[in-house]
């Protein structure tokens, strides 16, 4: 085949040897949308997050500041407000330990061991997550309730659980309870055991493995772990609204507080408690932002919340 | 744990291994799930067998009961068919577009799962109430949201989003170009490759993604009574008339109920990983 035969037929006028002018429009491609389809789509995207996502987090905030800042620091100053706050910190200052501390022993458990029964197991640890709020709470009414045996013998003892705080902590561990676990068990299984067998055939006791091998490599993927735990752990309202017994100043954690504020009509106050914890959750995106960007890799692709 | 005690007995439990740990780590979280999750969630079913199966199925079938899981699941399925087109949308918009502020966008819609659901539920009722930014727009048209079922929708797309997005957005990062260049020389213009080869690809991701919002909308109670109005037989959820029980004290109609929704759940559950399963086979990746 010659090579005029494969050139372009030339427009009328154009000098021989020089190449007709070819639109960038000739060169579309294939794979992917014109401009024009590609802008509405993104408006459309965008259109919708903002109305879905963006508008109630700035509602929150010119809410809490309808009436200026003076009536913003007066509603956080409030005494129910400081308790609320801390009942808050006090629960996930339990909560969160105690589900970082079983989220470690299950990964290790199921990520470097093969046993029967394993799929089952991973199974259950994410049950809570498939459970309402809601019925999260009543299980524990229906343990501790006066109903049955559980509750008076407790009760005979003086212990309480039920409309008090160990009701609320035990909520609280119960809808927290996988998110530690379900984001260490896929990236320990990534990381498999050779790093272990390793340092244990090189003298290491099983501890001195875990704290100068395993935790290293793991260190990012808990701190992501723990992060989404205690924003779901202070912002909990279902499990914890069944147990809780709305107790004002003393069994009211922030988000509880939120409600009996709005239910009272108390709008900026309401909307004030609540601005913490918008912020809360802003700065636990940033964070998580942080950690997915800076060590993707040492965070287990596979669980993306 | 030394090597040596890995018995041929223990050896049709586990795989020998020179990682110490094994008894102690797998016990703990055996206990603590037992304590924790397992016999709090056992005394539900306990206390529904308690209950007898002509008192269960009178309050099963109670008017208010039935129209209480009505308004849950038709405005969970509802919500979770919302979540599918724009979350597919909005993930396609994510992994395949390069604009200023993608990044933040992409952040932007884990919001629901940080947010705690009661400040989403009272930011929500403020906009879509008849004087609020979003309500005031509406009203003259006769569209009533909040205080309506259609602002539980509104609250259970916000809930639902992101688990569509996030469980679409990997696997459509992983779509071979090729495939898509194959379409294109074959002769199909844009609009049916994507129809036609990209979205069936996606299927498996789009059920998974829908079933997971779905099941979430169910059991959501936090960010849906404050926009609900929670009018009995037209705008209570289910989860609020367990609540509403128990402040009776009427244990047994919570509970009653309670059992419907999980036993409902862990369909949801079992179907989620059925269409896993399946994916697997299928197409060669977990949806």
């Amino acid at each position: 085949m010659s090579v005029e035969a494969l050139s372009r037929p030339l427009p009328d006028g154009a000098a021989a040897g020089t190449l007709a002018p070819v639109s960038k429009a000739a060169f579309k491609r294939a794979t992917t949308e014109t401009t024009a389809t590609k802008a509405v789509l993104i408006g459309i995207a965008l259109l919708f997050l903002a109305l879905v996502l963006v508008l109630p987090l700035v509602a929150v905030f010119v809410e809490a500041f309808r009436k200026g800042a003076g009536e913003f620091l007066f509603a956080l100053n409030e005494p129910d407000t400081l308790a609320a706050i801390r009942l808050t910190l006090l629960v996930a200052a339990i909560a969160v330990p105690c589900n970082l501390i079983f989220g470690v022993a299950a990964a290790w458990a199921i990520a470097k061991f093969e046993f029967k029964g394993k799929a089952f197991l991973t199974t259950l640890i994410d049950l809570p997550f498939s459970v309402s709020p809601v019925i999260s709470g009543l299980v524990y009414v229906l343990l501790f309730g006066a109903g049955i045996v559980l509750g008076p013998w407790l009760k005979s003892h003086g212990i309480e659980i039920l409309f008090a705080v160990p009701g609320i902590v035990l909520a609280t561990i119960f809808v927290t309870f996988p998110f530690v676990a379900r984001e260490l068990i896929p990236l320990m299984q990534d990381q498999g055991t050779g790093d272990e067998e390793a340092a244990i055939s090189l003298g290491a006791s099983g501890w001195q493995a875990f704290w100068y091998v395993t935790l290293p490599n793991i260190k990012w993927g808990l701190l992501y772990g723990v992060l989404l735990c205690n924003a779901r752990a202070m912002g909990e309202f279902g499990a914890v609204s069944v147990v809780s017994g709305h107790i004002r100043g003393l069994t009211n954690t922030m988000p509880l507080h939120v409600e009996i504020l709005y239910n009272e009509y108390n709008f900026v106050a309401a909307f004030a408690v609540s601005t913490l914890l918008a912020a809360l959750a802003l700065v636990t995106l940033v964070l998580k932002s942080v950690l997915e960007f800076r060590y993707g890799d040492e965070i287990a692709a596979t669980a993306k919340h | 744990m030394s090597i040596a005690a890995a018995t041929p007995a223990r050896l049709q439990f586990r795989k020998p291994s020179v990682i110490p740990g094994f008894g102690l780590t797998l016990g703990f979280t055996v206990l603590y799930l037992t304590l924790i999750v397992l016999i709090p969630l056992a005394g539900v079913v306990w206390r529904t067998t308690e209950l007898g199966w002509a008192d269960f199925w009178a309050i099963a079938t109670d008017d208010r009961t039935v129209s209480a899981l009505k308004v849950s699941f038709g405005t969970a399925l509802l919500a979770a068919a919302v979540n599918v087109v724009f979350g597919v949308l909005v993930a396609w918009v994510l992994v395949r577009y390069r604009f200023p502020g993608r990044r933040i966008l992409d952040a932007a819609v884990d919001l629901p799962f940080a947010l705690p659901t009661a400040v989403a539920g009272i930011a929500l009722a403020a906009i879509y109430a008849p004087n609020g930014w979003v309500g005031q727009f509406l009203a003259p048209l006769g569209i009533k949201v909040a205080f309506t079922p259609l602002g539980i929708v509104v609250a259970l797309i916000f809930i639902g989003l992101p688990f569509v997005v996030r469980t679409v957005q990997p696997v459509m990062e992983e779509i071979d170009k090729e495939v898509e260049e194959v379409a294109a020389t074959l002769g199909a213009n844009r609009l049916q490759t994507v129809a036609r080869v990209i979205l069936p690809g996606l299927a498996p991701a789009v059920l998974t993604g829908f079933a997971l919002a779905f099941a979430r909308a169910v059991g959501e109670y936090g960010s849906v009574i404050f926009i609900a109005g929670n009018i009995p037989y037209v705008s209570e959820i289910a989860p609020l008339l367990i609540v509403i029980r128990l402040e009776e004290f009427h244990y047994a109609g919570a509970t009653a109920i309670a059992a419907i929704m999980l036993v409902i759940s862990f369909a949801m559950l079992f179907v989620i990983n059925l269409i896993q399963a399946w994916s697997r086979r299928r197409y060669g990746y977990v949806g």
